[in-house]
């Protein structure tokens, strides 16, 4: 059973591609990443599958739904916290929630309900009667999350929801995520914290100039890139990174602090040359480890120009 | 998803532009003073009656009060980033627009209702028609409407739409009968005929001294005609600058 199922789904704006022909699906209760640098079309995808954006070509269902054909019966089933989205801040915490469950066409006991049992889970309560624009960049973005929670949603659209936000607010949402994706909420989480994705998703889809360039869990990712696994080492002094290259072996290489990290096919080729490299120069290793690729590798391989 | 319910939700948007915009005691003090002052400049100094001018007055203050706050709705809520989410809830976007009419209609006739007040207890205006009343709500929604109208070019600076809608206003103030009758404008009388505000004015002056250049019921499905057409372009139009909000 899925819950999204997008098929050669395009949006062009005057010309340019944003989104070209992309295909996947999401099952029910999956909590699937978005990832991609900016300008990927990661949000022009969301936009699309939330019924903003009319696709220029290809077929979105959401729940059951053509988003095209049936896009109120689709968005009622949909919770969303858009990119860069503000709460209304010249109305207070409660009268934002209120206003949704009257857009979902939630019945008046019920939404107060709701309203409160969600200022309550975000730990907004004691500040329910104050304006938004009072409110601190974390309890904004709490209270926009709650919003898109107000419905009771299927499938829940998270564009980037703890960019730039306090450690404790971004524990809370990362904490209130799985929680809600345990009770069978499908999750689209958009986000550039390929860490967040790592931790949270059970697929990722990488996105790139507007093209799905890999689709899969994060673990599975990672082991398709285990060719490129790599070694940082820190030297007791100061060694161009360059020197480093030791012919074809080193595919690549960067200084990451006082260490550097080379990237090579075979972890056991690189080590013994590190090796010679220190004692014909007398360079001493202060420290040698070799490092499993990790999602941020994956990502930059694959979104690299 | 039934029309009932779609009103239901274009309510919640009256509510909640009334709560934002304009339930603001400066919004409301300017929502009087504003068509006074502008009435007071125009009328003082002049040999009018005030069966004259006070159908002006409330053709006036009707339309600058109705179109003062809901053109500027849509560019601010783009700026504020609430847009995108008021646009992804089950509700249509007529509905959307809907709600911010009647938010702009509600403030309107408050405002004007003041006016009818001070014109029949301080100034002794007799309100002889009642179709009056009718013509106000229609008027307001009329008004309102062309207001919504406007803020359809997908701007998220409110004074680009407070630029163009005043240079729409004021120059249908001056073409409507509001301070100069329209049989006083010789040759141009026929500009005059593209204003919904001439049909208004017309139909309170009808109203209050008897005299009118219409029949009420002409001025009333003229009123109505020009609704329907402001209404629906308002909605074609948002829909088309919709995806440019963004």
């Amino acid at each position: 059973m899925y819950s999204i199922e997008v098929k050669d789904l395009t949006k062009k704006f005057n010309g340019f591609t944003a989104v070209d022909k992309i295909s996947f699906m999401v099952k029910s209760g999956e909590l699937f990443g978005l990832l991609g640098p900016n300008g990927a079309g990661k949000t022009t995808t969301i936009r699309m599958l939330t019924g903003i954006f009319k696709p220029t070509g290809g077929i979105a269902l959401v729940g059951e739904y053509d988003i095209q054909k049936k896009p109120l019966e689709a968005k009622q089933l949909m919770g969303i916290v858009p990119e860069m989205a503000n709460a209304y801040m010249d109305l207070s915490a409660l009268r934002n929630l209120l206003l949704m469950g009257e857009l979902y066409g939630i019945g008046k006991k019920e939404r107060v309900e709701k309203a409160e049992n969600l200022l309550k889970l975000f730990g907004l309560y004691e500040r329910r009667n104050n304006k938004v624009r009072t409110f601190s960049k974390g309890m904004k973005q709490r209270i926009i999350v709650a919003m898109g929670l107000m419905n009771d949603p299927k499938i829940l659209f998270l564009d980037e929801p703890t960019a730039g936000l306090d450690v404790e607010s971004v524990r809370l949402i990362r904490r209130l995520i799985k929680e809600f994706n345990s009770r069978d909420i499908t999750i689209i989480l958009t986000t550039h914290n390929i860490e967040e994705a790592n931790q949270l998703c059970d697929r990722v889809a990488i996105m790139n100039h507007g093209r799905i360039v890999a689709i899969d869990s994060p673990e599975k990712l990672k082991s398709t890139f285990q060719s490129t696994a790599s070694i940082e080492v820190a030297f007791d002094r100061e060694v161009k990174v360059e020197e480093l290259s030791f012919g074809d072996v080193v595919m690549d290489m960067k200084k990451v602090g006082d260490k550097i990290r080379l990237y090579g096919k075979s972890t056991g080729e690189v080590i013994p040359r590190l090796v010679e490299y220190s004692q014909a120069y007398g360079n001493k290793i202060i420290s040698l480890n070799t490092l499993a690729p990790n999602l941020e590798d994956v990502f930059v391989n694959l979104t690299k120009e | 998803m039934s029309f009932v319910g779609q009103l239901k939700k274009s309510f919640a948007v009256t509510k909640k532009d009334l709560f934002i915009f304009y339930l603001k005691g400066p919004v409301l003090i300017s929502g009087i003073l504003m068509p006074s002052f502008l009435f007071i400049a125009f009328a003082l100094g002049r040999n009018l009656s005030l069966s004259f001018l006070i159908p002006g007055l409330l053709g006036m203050a009707l339309f600058v009060t109705v179109s003062s706050i809901g053109p500027v709705i849509a560019p601010w809520e783009t700026r504020m980033k609430t847009f995108e989410r008021l646009v992804s809830a089950p509700i249509t976007l007529w509905a959307i627009i809907l709600g911010d009419i009647f938010a702009s209609l509600m403030f309107g006739l408050f405002i004007t209702f003041f006016i009818f007040i001070i014109s029949i207890v301080l100034l002794g205006v007799e309100i002889i028609s009642l179709s009056l009343v009718a013509g106000t709500i229609i008027a307001a929604f009329c008004f309102s409407s062309l207001g919504l109208l406007v803020s359809a070019p997908p701007t998220d600076n409110p004074s680009n739409i407070m630029m163009l809608q005043s240079m729409i206003k004021f120059p249908l103030i001056f073409i409507s009968g509001v301070f100069v009758p329209i049989d006083n404008m010789g040759n141009w009388k026929f500009i005059s005929y593209i204003s919904p505000l001439t049909y208004y004015t017309d139909l309170a002056r009808h109203s209050i001294s008897g005299t009118s250049n219409f029949d009420p019921i002409i001025d009333l499905m003229v009123l109505i005609g020009f609704s329907i057409l402001f209404f629906t372009v308002a909605i074609v139009w948002h829909k088309k600058s919709l995806t440019r909000r963004f």
